[in-house]
């Protein structure tokens, strides 16, 4: 009986181009969230003592605890090399499902670029400003995951990573999109221990206040691919699910392809600005289904025509 | 005295009638004043902001896209700023 397969499948690949993440609830078992969270305070520690340090303060009079050398791998690691065994952080990077979610994204044994702890102790008031990590990125379409784990139960509003989904796709720069206090349909994470999101890297999102009792520690680490992110995930459903450039809400539509999926828009996508959203996604699934002529409702596909004919009558 | 309550709406299009899809509230008056309806969101369109008693100081206008960015995705364009006054005791 040959291995299953835990890759995504097209309906999830899709899912995550239309939204810009993708959530498992309680995938991770009891018996890693139970042993991962010293590991991840040791973790933390150190690397709240390196960030104090790097702004000239000394790192005694703010780090609430003791911490060490930072002993996790450097920016540039294959993942395979990141955090072996005994590591509980590597025993839940190195789950199947997990390197199943991970492959079909950006590819077999991406690149660590970094990772953090991000704790929230109880009665937390202050949150964050919603905001896009690191700098905005160049035109290409391919792009690095930002793997979340929560080890613990989060109850609704006790902290939870609050995040606009559909928003991977909009050129901002990181601080910018502070000024959006709310949109409709944004979401703060809730769940049971265990539960893995992942994120486009373009995802608005920010940390929040924990009036609650209980701790919140949450697990972040990003990837960078190395191989073109094309076909990487599991195939069965692509030919039944993938669509030629005819499907179109204005002629022909399907209700069962990838543009479906990708004509599906969040509460705060409305208007005529949903058009570009659903072209920047064409653009995306080309990149990642190999097709440049896929398309969602012939957007690019008139254009690509005018500028063929021209060609041709020029030549 | 007087005191400045400033509302963000992020509205779907460039009308000021269309759905309101955003917000944001900065209240000068710390809380002395009228506050927003608890509603999400806090009014259905721009327009009944207005008529609600908010006076509009900013709404967008119409930009030339460059080149090679007519069908790019950025900040939320339909950006219009509100301001109501809050009278407190001197």
């Amino acid at each position: 009986m040959p291995a299953q397969d835990l890759r995504l499948t097209t309906q999830e690949m899709a899912q995550f181009v239309a939204d810009g993440y993708l959530r498992f609830d309680a995938l991770v078992p009891a018996s890693i969230n139970e042993r991962v969270i010293e590991e991840l305070q040791s973790l933390h520690a150190a690397k709240m003592r390196q960030l104090v340090e790097s702004i000239g303060l000394n790192p005694d009079d703010y780090a609430k605890a003791p911490g060490g050398e930072i002993t996790g791998p450097q920016s540039l690691t294959p993942l395979s090399q990141c955090y072996p065994e005994p590591s509980v952080i590597g025993e839940m990077l190195r789950l199947p499902q997990v390197q199943g979610i991970i492959e079909s994204l950006v590819g077999p044994d991406p690149l660590y670029d970094h990772d953090f702890v991000h704790y929230i102790a109880p009665e937390t008031t202050k949150g964050q400003h919603l905001h896009v990590d690191a700098v905005m990125d160049d035109q290409h379409p391919s792009f690095d995951i930002q793997l979340f784990y929560y080890p613990n139960d989060v109850a609704p509003g006790a902290g939870g990573t609050r995040f606009v989904p559909g928003t991977h796709l909009r050129r901002t720069r990181a601080e910018g999109v502070a000024r959006y206090q709310h949109l409709l349909g944004e979401q703060q994470y809730s769940g049971s221990a265990g539960t893995i999101v992942i994120f486009h890297q373009g995802l608005w999102h920010c940390g929040q206040p924990n009036p609650s009792s209980q701790e919140r520690w949450m697990y972040k680490i990003r990837l960078n691919p190395r191989v073109p992110q094309v076909r990487l995930w599991n195939m069965d459903d692509f030919a039944t699910m993938h669509n030629d450039a005819r499907d179109h809400t204005f002629a022909h539509m399907r209700n069962d392809s990838v543009a479906q999926q990708l004509r599906t828009m969040q509460r705060w996508q409305q208007g005529h600005e949903a058009r570009y959203e659903q072209m920047q996604r064409a653009r995306l699934w080309r990149y990642l289904s190999g097709d440049e002529h896929f398309d969602v409702d012939y957007y690019h596909t008139r254009m690509a025509i005018r500028t063929s004919a021209n060609q041709e009558d020029a030549g | 005295m007087k005191r400045q309550q400033i509302l963000y709406l992020w509205l779907s299009e460039g009308a000021l009638d269309t759905a309101v899809i955003g917000w944001a509230f900065f209240d000068g008056a710390k809380g002395a004043g009228p506050t927003l309806p608890e509603v999400e969101p806090p009014y259905p369109t721009g327009l009944a902001a207005l008529e609600d008693g908010w006076f509009m100081q900013q709404s967008p206008s119409p930009y030339e896209l460059h080149p090679g960015a007519e069908h790019g995705a950025s900040y939320l364009p339909n950006e219009f700023i509100f301001e109501r006054t809050v009278e407190l005791p001197d």
